[in-house]
């Protein structure tokens, strides 16, 4: 355990750079399939080729996506945006459908009844659908970022740091304990991320517990904290 | 850059020899497939019990939460301490291959665990006012009914399966992930490459043809293809699939399996 002790250091460096591989691809991912998957929504004709056709970049395998990146970029193998971009393909892969499901659990009556009270097309998708697929979204984005921390650490095959050049490095020195800090170490990064996710949904879904988890007679929660 | 890998493509000596293209294909779907149908034994009764009964959900969470462990470093610890207790020259396949069964199991278990308890509850019950048993209510209405979720977590274990057999090429496995890792360690881009593109198609047709026997093997009463072009139009299948189990089907398939 000294070892862990000693390295503990690099260890942030490395979860640190994790965290940035897997996190940023994750938010550009989702600010790309919102305005996609609420596109398939409104076009049923092109939503196959949307949904479809996104899905089929999450079946190419992380290694050989990673490998074939400074080809469509025209980057060197080992600069970090092969990875950039190749997670953030992942993360819209996985995020147009879920997107997709989330409008779809939005109940048509709320829909036509924002629609009556005057909402136009964009306002009413920024103000009233898309607060309300908050639920549908935030776990297709929770399976979105414990699958792109797995992925992530892939990379260290290729050579960019990461908690993955643990598991390389460990396996290559025959040393288990740096095995153990890198699964160890990309598991609770996933971890981090699934309740960021979660407190940013409860945080993002005041309306979910106003009514029921309160009980009679009592105030909800955000309003007896003001 | 293209013209190189293109020529590392179609060079004569990379179509035959023991590390020929087809050689490395072969032992790529040879790997997986052992992987798929070893996983699919122990994954598949199981999450079809799991749902049929009810009890035992903790087994398809644990296995779910599990997924949280990176593949790579699976593969490592795996190989450090299972490789080392094998003499024969298998101590490069086996621990690949326990991995790969590992990794195959969570999709498969929460395809079908997640199918059958979807299967709307009135199919159910009418199966059982027919005086149908329970053992045949799972093989004659729950099974047919949750193929859909069923197979797409079976597609999801195969693409589990193919990209993971890629990396194992890190710990000596065969197969087409060979060339991206043989590639690397010489600084041989067009081979990474070729490989790459290889790996790729290999994933895309595969899909594509699970794909197909999804659309073939799924009821029609259930995807909503009887009475030909009505349901066509109408893709969605609100107005002539049963209810529960039609609306389910997307959101879960790609929330809890992929």
């Amino acid at each position: 355990m000294t070892w862990v002790w000693e390295h503990l250091g690099d260890i942030g460096g490395y979860a640190a750079s994790h965290a940035l591989l897997a996190g940023i691809p994750l938010v550009v991912g989702l600010a790309l399939a919102l305005p996609l998957g609420w596109l398939a929504r409104r076009l049923p004709r092109v939503a196959p080729l949307i949904v479809g056709g996104s899905g089929l970049l999450y079946t190419i395998p992380s290694l050989a996506l990673f490998i074939l990146m400074p080809l469509v970029l025209g980057s060197k193998i080992l600069d970090a945006i092969n990875v950039y971009v190749a997670m953030t393909i992942y993360t819209v892969a996985l995020l147009v459908r879920s997107v997709v499901d989330a409008l779809g659990s939005v109940p048509e009556s709320t829909a036509l009844a924002a629609t009556a009270m005057g909402y136009r097309r964009l306002g009413r998708a920024l103000a009233v659908e898309l607060p309300l697929a908050v639920p549908v979204l935030a776990s297709g984005l929770r399976v979105a970022a414990v699958s792109n921390v797995s992925i992530v650490s892939v990379a260290s095959l290729i050579g960019y740091p990461q908690l993955g050049y643990y598991l390389t490095d460990g396996y290559q020195r025959s040393f288990p304990l740096e095995i153990g800090v890198g699964i160890v170490g990309c598991v609770l990064l996933a971890l981090v991320f699934d309740l960021a996710i979660r407190g940013a949904e409860w945080a993002l879904t005041p309306w979910a517990r106003a009514g029921s988890s309160g009980g009679s007679g009592r105030a909800p929660k955000e309003v007896a904290a003001t | 850059m293209i013209t190189q890998i293109w020529a590392w493509l179609t060079a004569p000596e990379q179509w035959s020899g023991s590390r020929g293209i087809p050689t490395r294909l072969v032992e790529h779907l040879g790997y997986s497939a052992l992987s798929l149908v070893l996983a699919a034994a122990v994954a598949l009764p199981l999450g079809l019990w799991v749902g049929h009964t009810g009890r035992g959900r903790w087994l398809v969470t644990g296995a779910n939460a599990a997924r949280a462990v990176p593949s790579l470093g699976l593969l490592f610890a795996v190989a450090m301490f299972v490789g080392p207790r094998i003499s024969s020259n298998l101590a490069f396949v086996i621990p690949s291959v326990v991995v790969l069964v590992l990794l195959a199991i969570p999709p498969l278990l929460s395809g079908a665990e997640a199918g059958v308890r979807a299967v709307d509850p009135a199919a159910r019950d009418a199966a059982y006012g027919m005086g149908m048993r329970g053992p045949e209510v799972l093989r004659g209405v729950e099974l047919p009914c949750a193929l859909p979720l069923l197979l797409s977590g079976v597609r999801a274990a195969t693409l589990q399966v193919i990209a993971t057999a890629t990396i194992a090429a890190a710990v000596s496995l065969g197969g087409l992930g060979r060339y991206l890792i043989d590639g690397l360690a010489v600084r041989d881009y067009p081979q990474m490459a070729g490989g790459a593109i290889l790996v790729a198609a290999l994933a895309l047709t595969v899909d594509g043809l699970l794909a197909l026997v999804t659309r073939y093997a799924v009821s029609p009463g259930l995807s909503g293809k009887h009475r030909g072009g009505r349901a066509v139009a109408d893709p969605k299948g609100q107005v002539l699939a049963p209810g529960p189990v039609r609306s389910e089907m997307p959101s879960k398939s790609r929330l809890e399996v992929s």
